[in-house]
């Protein structure tokens, strides 16, 4: 379905894209530096006027701000232990007229100018809320639902005693509805449902016609009541009681998961907490492994119990198994928990392969280059990561990839073959002097027999 | 030299200024071209090819200003004068861009409310403040207003026992059942232990008829006075009004709950009132036509008010005609900070990586930061050579010290030197920013991130980018971004293969937890990410039935398909409107040419499209194949003002109101600050509250208690 045409091609070799690059290789990025350089080294006298800088408190927050303020309070409670109460503030208070302080007063006391536009808004608004709001309460009672609607809409007293039959009641509904004001929606619906909560046996009724229904987002609603539960067993049994529910079949597998994983972990926990094997004394735990998500679990077995056989409930090979991890998924995760223990004979393991000659092979369903950005970020040593940088396929990310993590060996022998003169100049001057890699360009350059390109 | 400008046929025209100016005066026009212009109109400048500057014609008047008020060498002042004189003429052609209303207005109306509403309980009071409000709150009070009007201690409200000796307890809350009851225990607790206080509390933007309930039912109603505080709208910026509701989004929806309905309406009410009546509104959505009704039954009610109208034409769009554009990452400036470091009601808090310090700083983004306003629309590319620019004219600024005698410093000292200083504090926190989020950029690999972004938006190798999806769930990275790009491959692709949408999935609750089932249960219900339906088969019925009747028929079809199953028919829309720029030729980010610019040259935001076609076509006329697609409910109305008044060529035929209903982002605002450039005219966004990917994700979650 998504079969290029030719201008698509076109387009995508073209570098529309090409112009910028979130690269800190880039020209760029060295430009900003560099700014960043001559920025800090302008010299700025150190007395810094008051005027210019906000003042902020510790916390970053410009003190007189509300929210510091607010945090002012916080700490000062925490901090006055030896009381119960909070100190009474005794700065003087900046109000001294008390509440004779009105707020005609404080129009006069401005400085600005108010402008008449401003001076009519002011009078259409603020007498507004002076106005008692209690016109007319007698005959409240006796209004059609529109009216009604139309008075609690604009917060006019209105009454609901009327509306008492359920016909009425479902004509007020109606007019809420038509009006699209939500506020008036919940507070008529409110009155329509406290007559079902009423009637115990009705509620019952309608809660069960809703399950029936299936309703799927209900029975979602119902299943998310597990969060509320801080005990783990009572969490699990709760997650089991929702194995009979009338969830749709995919679903129904994922909270049979859900319910099979917490069981699993349990039982892991309770052992692994009081474990002494070698691995949790080098590596002591974080965390708990309770209610994490499957691959952290399987990253967690991957780093305490790995090589243990599949009869167990943690081993990796068990939750492999048991929650039907692809071959990908397990690999990317073996390889980053392996990488971090730094086990590289793990690592290569994970992708060895022999062939009908007994030869070793090393193969991935992830792309090589993946691998090694993976093993990178967990500090892999470069001799490992130039094995792996030599298995990518595709020779422009092998070269990039090269480059990227300094392994030079690659990067010179692809060069080399790409019989590069220039980039292998360009390169040495980036290496240190006399160091193994510089020599070995060095005798490259030299050698006559080598029929360079440019 | 070559100076170029833009044509109001969009054609670039180059003024070669002659050679024989000694390279010294080249450099000391340029600084000069290039200090008046930014500013006034961003110069399009690149160190790469120093003996080119591109000019917006706008920068004229600064141009001629600077010229008679600063002292130029003679040479440089007739060069000078000579490029002014050709800008002129490109510049006749363009508008001047009107004035914005000033909406300062608005924080002192709300603020002077709520001096109101603290006297209406005199004597000293604790306060209480929901968290959600102290920033709004921050942006038009402060402490010492709050302190005269004898507020004592504030406190934020944390659904905690308190802990108060005041006699008078005062609330500012949103309208919410959970603090309303949290205030009604505190009361009880009172009760209980014998002690009498007095209490209020303060409903802002209004109050809800289900919170005065809970009130009653828990039996402390007539203990409690309520008031409402009509704080319904803060001014980010000169241009950026918020409602500061992000709630909006999910209640209206995901919950289906319509409370927020009038208090949009009564926000375009509080405009109407304050800076005049509206000449033409239109919107699409269910929810824009909803907020239209309600707001027009309020006006109906008040009275009519004949003002010069400040601005004249009003957009109301819904969130949900347009999720993609959210969905992507952002690569204009302001919306990357926002990405990376989440800006907080204009205000941002940057880390020690940034101000490499030690300490946190809080930085205020808007027009009144020099330097953050002339780059805040940019493409992050253009920054660097920006930033480096200004680096430079520092540089050469503060070395003019050098040699001066005493008079001369004196001089500079008194006014230079404060404005420099400034510029250096600004400028070293830019720098710092961008270089930080380069890294972390970096370090995603984001450049992988936005090709797989920028093919499902084409709809290129789609295979490619879900096997790219499915390797970032594996490796548990970034949830969120996980799901952004998921939901991002279902709408261009009007949902999964059933397949791909349980594998997908399956894969997704295995890495990130299966309590997400909710979440994914929300994300389907909203039409994010679905998988296709059996009626999904009725597209190509659809297709073989349209060879065989003629258009007109195929259109009720399509109305009577689409009822069957929602779609988001993306790829229909982009080709439509051509929101994917098809050319081969290279898009120079530093001279947009429209406003695909905010995300690379590789997608128009569609919101923006949309406003851009109705307002050139003075409504939906010949979009009807459009609207049907985005499932109807547009609109476009004539408004009250009067007609003879409508048509004056006023500045404020210019200003277009545009309300995001459900959430904007910052790189729709760059977009609309572009299109409002190329057309003379000015936007002014409304929006329920700034969002983007994470924000809109985050309100969908639904995977802990």
């Amino acid at each position: 379905m998504t079969r290029a045409k030719p201008e698509d091609d076109e387009y995508w070799n073209s570098s529309k894209f090409k112009a910028f690059t979130f690269d800190d290789e880039d020209d760029e990025f060295s430009q900003l530096k560099e700014s960043k350089r001559a920025v800090n080294s302008i010299l700025v006298d150190e007395d810094e006027d008051e005027d210019d800088v906000e003042r902020v408190s510790w916390s970053g927050e410009p003190v007189g701000s509300i929210s510091w303020s607010v945090k002012e309070t916080a700490s000062s409670i925490r901090s006055g232990s030896e009381q119960s109460f909070p100190k009474i503030d005794t700065t003087p208070s900046l109000s001294k007229q008390g509440s004779g302080y009105s707020l005609s007063s404080l129009f006069k006391a401005k400085s600005k100018p108010v402008t008449e536009a401003f001076r009519k808004i002011q009078a259409t608004y603020a007498p507004e809320l002076r106005k008692p709001k209690s016109d007319g309460k007698d005959f409240v009672s006796d209004l059609s639902p529109e009216e009604t609607v139309r008075r609690m809409q604009k917060g006019r007293p209105f009454s609901l005693e009327k509306f008492r039959s359920l016909q009425d009641k479902l004509l007020l509904l109606d007019e809420a509805v038509a009006v699209y004001d939500g506020n008036v929606i919940t507070a008529v619906s409110q009155i329509l449902f406290r007559e079902l909560m009423a009637r115990d046996v009705a509620l019952r009724h309608y809660v069960h016609y809703l399950k029936e229904m299936g309703e799927q987002k209900l029975l979602l609603m119902h299943y998310k009541e597990h969060l509320n539960i801080k005990d783990e067993g009572r969490r699990r049994d709760f997650l089991k009681s929702c194995l009979s529910l009338p969830f749709s079949q995919d679903d129904a597998t994922h909270v049979q998961d859900h319910y099979t994983l917490l069981e699993r972990q349990i039982i892991i926990e309770a052992s692994d907490k009081k474990a002494d094997a070698e691995i949790f004394k080098k590596f002591p735990r974080k965390a708990s492994i309770l209610n994490m998500p499957i691959i952290t679990t399987l990253y967690y077995s991957c780093f305490y119990h790995y090589g243990e056989s599949e009869g167990t409930f943690s081993s990796p090979s068990n939750i492999r198994k048991t929650f039907r991890i692809s071959e990908k998924q397990y690999i990317l995760t073996a390889l980053g928990a392996r990488a971090k223990l730094k086990s590289w004979f793990d690592v290569d393991s994970l992708f060895n392969t022999k062939n009908w000659l007994g030869y070793t092979k090393k193969k991935s369903p992830i792309g090589f280059h993946r691998v090694v950005d993976i093993l990178h970020k967990n500090s892999a040593p470069v001799q490992v990561l130039q094995e792996y940088v030599n298995l990518i396929d595709d020779p422009d990310l092998k070269l990039s990839g090269a480059l990227k993590y300094k392994c030079h060996d690659v990067v010179i022998n692809t060069y080399r073959d790409l019989k590069d003169r220039q980039q292998l100049i360009v390169y040495r001057e980036k290496l240190e002097r006399d160091s193994p890699e510089y020599r070995k360009i060095q005798e490259l350059l030299n050698n006559v027999q080598i029929r360079w390109k440019n | 030299m070559l100076i170029s400008y833009q044509k109001k046929n969009k054609k670039k025209h180059h003024h070669l200024i002659s050679s024989q100016l000694h390279s010294s005066l080249q450099k000391e026009l340029l600084q000069f071209l290039l200090e008046c212009c930014v500013g006034a109109a961003e110069p399009f400048y690149h160190p790469r090819r120093p003996h080119e500057v591109f000019l917006n014609p706008f920068c004229r008047p600064a141009c001629q200003h600077r010229c008679k008020t600063r002292s130029a060498s003679s040479q440089v002042y007739s060069a000078v004068q000579s490029v002014v004189g050709s800008l002129h003429m490109a510049h006749t052609e363009w508008k001047d861009a009107p004035g914005l209303p000033d909406f300062s207005l608005l924080k002192r109306l709300a603020r002077d409310q709520l001096i109101f509403l603290l006297e209406q309980l005199p004597g000293k009071k604790d306060l209480f403040i929901d968290a959600d409000l102290m920033s709004p709150l921050d942006r038009i009070a402060n402490v010492t207003i709050l302190k005269q009007h004898e507020v004592d201690k504030l406190y934020k409200v944390e659904l905690k026992p308190i802990v108060s000796s005041s006699d008078q307890l005062c609330f500012l809350i949103r309208p919410r059942i959970q603090t309303v009851k949290w205030i009604s225990d505190l009361v009880n607790a009172d009760k209980v232990a014998g002690r009498f206080r007095r209490y209020k509390i303060i409903f802002t933007p209004q109050k809800f008829y289900a919170c005065e309930t809970v009130l009653e039912e828990q039996g402390v109603y007539g203990d409690v006075t309520t008031d409402e505080w009509n704080f319904y709208i803060l001014p980010l910026d000169d241009d950026i009004l918020s409602l500061e509701l992000p709630e909006f989004f999910r209640d209206n929806f995901l919950e289906g709950d319509q409370r927020w309905v009038t208090t949009a309406g009564s926000a375009l009410r509080l405009l109407q009132s304050v800076y005049g009546s509206f000449s033409k509104v239109y919107g699409i959505g269910r929810c824009a036509k909803m907020v239209y009704e309600s707001w027009r039954e309020l006006m109906e009610d008040g009275e009519q008010r004949t003002r010069q109208p400040e601005f004249a034409k009003v957009f109301l769009v819904d969130r949900d005609v347009d999720f993609v554009t959210p969905l992507c990452s952002q690569v204009v400036y302001e919306g990357l900070v926002d990405d990376l470091f989440r800006i907080k009601c204009g205000s941002v808090e940057f880390g020690p990586d940034v101000t490499s310090s030690d300490k946190s700083i809080k930085v205020m983004l808007n027009s009144q930061d020099k330097v953050f306003s002339e780059i805040r629309n940019e493409h992050f590319s253009n920054v660097f050579g920006f930033l480096s620019q200004k680096a430079k004219n520092l540089q050469t600024a503060y070395d003019k010290r050098r040699g001066m005698d005493i008079q001369q410093m004196k001089a500079f000292v008194a006014d230079e030197l404060k404005g420099l200083k400034q510029e250096h504090r600004l400028l070293s926190l830019h720098i710092g920013a961008s270089e930080s989020m380069m890294k972390k950029k970096t370090k995603q690999d984001f450049q992988e991130l936005l090709k797989t972004e920028h093919s499902l938006l084409e709809g290129f190798e789609i295979r490619e980018c879900i096997t790219y999806i499915e390797e970032h769930i594996n490796r548990q990275v970034s949830m969120i971004d996980s799901l952004r790009l998921l939901c991002l491959l279902s709408i261009t692709e009007n949902g999964l293969l059933s397949k791909d949408y349980r594998s997908l999935k399956a894969q997704y609750l295995q890495s990130y937890g299966i309590e997400h089932l909710l979440t994914f249960a929300n994300l389907r219900q909203l039409g994010l990410l679905e998988e296709q339906q059996a009626g999904e088969t009725l597209t190509v019925m659809e297709s073989k039935v349209g060879k065989l009747v003629n258009d007109k028929t195929v259109g009720k079809l399509t109305d009577a398909f689409s009822s069957l199953a929602k779609k988001s028919n993306f790829r229909a829309l982009s080709k439509r409107l051509a929101l994917v720029p098809k050319s081969g030729e290279e898009y120079d980010l530093r001279v947009p040419r429209d406003m695909a610019y905010v995300f690379s040259g590789a997608y128009i935001p569609l919101s923006c499209k949309l406003i851009e076609q109705v307002l050139e076509r003075d409504g939906w006329t010949g979009m009807e194949e459009v609207t049907r697609m985005l499932n109807g409910q547009e609109f476009a109305v004539t408004g009250g003002s009067s007609s003879s008044e409508a048509r004056s060529k006023t500045d404020a035929q210019r200003i277009v109101l545009v309300m995001f209903l459900g959430g904007c982002t910052f790189s729709e605002i760059s977009a609309l600050r572009f299109l409002g450039k190329e057309r003379g005219c000015r936007f002014i966004v409304v929006t329920t509250a700034i969002t983007n990917s994470s924000r809109l994700l985050e309100a969908l979650l639904d995977n802990s208690a």
